[in-house]
């Protein structure tokens, strides 16, 4: 535990010309969920702590069937869990938020910094990676824009520069006919950490018609939470069947390469997600045809907490 | 370097000069001396230290004291007015929701604020609302139940 210079911005330029003249030296602070933890155990050391929770204007959430979801950096997961449109326009990223931690740390982390700290289980990162999220950074030379399945280096590593904020998050309205869920498989219903969690999307070209797209995200199975490209690719233009989507649970599983930890083997890791893969895309499949689930059902299908 | 701040606590005006890593935690317990909420894991894993922060239940543990800076906090010791126990509190120990009692402010903070939340009373959100809460003796069949008793209690206070 090593003493810290504290400093408060209130405005993206505040906070992004401190960024700038601390560089390594400095972390960034919102909710301070996971800083606190690492601070005390010694594991994040650094000489300037910048707390951003006040910063103007990155607490807002909007949405629109024009524009879609606009997610400040500062709003909180459990407004995420909580906010109408997300339970109807984006159910599998409502119910994963209802999966993050217990109510009293949704009510404090935010979704910049659940992006930002690069968690490979992340929760609310497989749902925004397969709805096609960006990330509008703000940096010294003014903002640019990276898609979320770019943003990622490696655990803890992100692209952000010196100098860089994540300021917002943007997903795109999902066309009609799309369904999608999350599950997270973890020991602990409520405070825990993902072992495995899938999430996946699938859009109809009419209620019945073949898939004009499907995407799979994976939290917990590699460096970085990951798209399974090579399992969308058999899925995409096809009649989804159970057969295909058996077979491209097959294929995420066979695609990654967990590691060994107290959550769980490799091996298991592996199967489950095969598992998962299967039961997020069948559930992703039928809402895509017949309608999402009301809240409280899908978090119900989300949350499978098992030794 | 120590820093000044002011948090509404309980309704009363509170004010601490507190080091920036310290939590709200320690401010409300060390500096404050208002010990209701307690420790456990310091990490966010218990919920012991649940206190409502701006009407909302947060670890306290994990609050950086000046991001509480001008914020409203309840703890437990503000829940009973005089010798009148809050709702929740009474059905606690009329249903003996509590044995040793230490998770139980953080226990009864969480169920005030899912009260207090609009969402509806059913028996699966209390559970899902207090999944953040461990309990090591109680088994947490008699916790929901005092929480059932509690939100009919308010129901018909509130017709």
């Amino acid at each position: 535990m090593k003493r810290f210079e504290y400093l408060e911005a209130r405005t993206v330029r505040q906070a992004v010309s401190m960024l700038q003249r601390y560089g390594d030296k400095a972390r960034i602070v919102a909710g301070s969920t996971d800083f606190l933890v690492r601070w005390r155990q010694g594991v994040w050391n650094p000489e300037y702590v910048i707390n951003i929770q006040r910063v103007a204007g990155l607490g807002r959430i909007t949405y629109s069937a024009r524009n879609g979801l606009r997610i400040g950096a500062l709003v909180t997961v459990r407004t995420l869990e909580q906010h109408p449109a997300v339970r109807r326009r984006y159910p599998a990223l409502a119910a994963a938020a209802a999966s993050f931690a217990g109510v009293q740390v949704r009510n404090l982390a935010t979704a910049g910094g659940n992006i930002c700290n690069a968690s490979p289980s992340g929760d609310i990162i497989p749902p925004l990676l397969v709805f096609g999220a960006e990330c509008r950074i703000a940096g010294p030379g003014g903002d640019r824009w990276v898609a979320l399945d770019q943003f990622f280096k490696g655990p803890g590593k992100t692209v952000l520069e010196t100098g860089d904020l994540l300021a917002e998050i943007r997903v795109p309205p999902p066309p009609r006919n799309t369904g999608s869920h999350y599950i997270k498989h973890s020991p602990r219903g409520a405070m825990d950490i993902a072992t495995v969690g899938v999430a996946s999307l699938v859009t109809l070209e009419g209620r019945r018609g073949p898939a004009s797209e499907a995407r799979i995200a994976l939290g917990a199975v590699a460096p970085t939470p990951v798209r399974a490209y090579s399992a969308e690719e058999i899925l995409r233009g096809k009649d989804i069947s159970h057969e295909l989507m058996r077979a491209a649970a097959d294929i995420a599983r066979d695609g990654v390469k967990p590691i060994d930890d107290i959550r769980g083997s490799a091996a298991h890791r592996k199967d489950m997600v095969g598992v998962l893969t299967r039961r997020t895309l069948e559930q992703a499949l039928s809402a895509a045809a017949g309608g999402p689930l009301n809240f409280e059902e899908q978090r119900r299908l989300t949350i499978q907490a098992a030794f | 370097m120590k820093k000044q701040l002011q948090i509404t606590v309980n309704g009363e005006l509170r004010q601490a000069l507190v080091e920036p890593f310290y939590s709200l935690l320690d401010t409300l317990r060390d500096e404050m001396h208002m010990t209701g909420t307690k420790k456990g894991c310091d990490e966010g894993d218990c919920g012991a230290c649940t206190v409502l922060l701006n009407g909302k239940p947060v670890c306290s543990c994990l609050v950086l004291a000046h991001s509480a800076h001008d914020g409203e906090v309840t703890t437990i010791e503000g829940l009973a007015v005089g010798q009148d126990l809050h709702p929740v509190q009474k059905a606690f120990a009329e249903y003996g929701g509590l044995q040793c009692g230490y998770c139980t402010p953080g226990i009864i903070l969480s169920a005030v604020g899912f009260l207090e939340s609009g969402e509806e009373p059913t028996e699966e959100n209390i559970k899902h609302a207090l999944g953040g809460n461990l309990c090591r003796c109680t088994g947490y069949s008699k916790v929901i139940e005092s929480v059932m008793v509690a939100v009919k209690a308010t129901e018909k206070a509130t017709g």
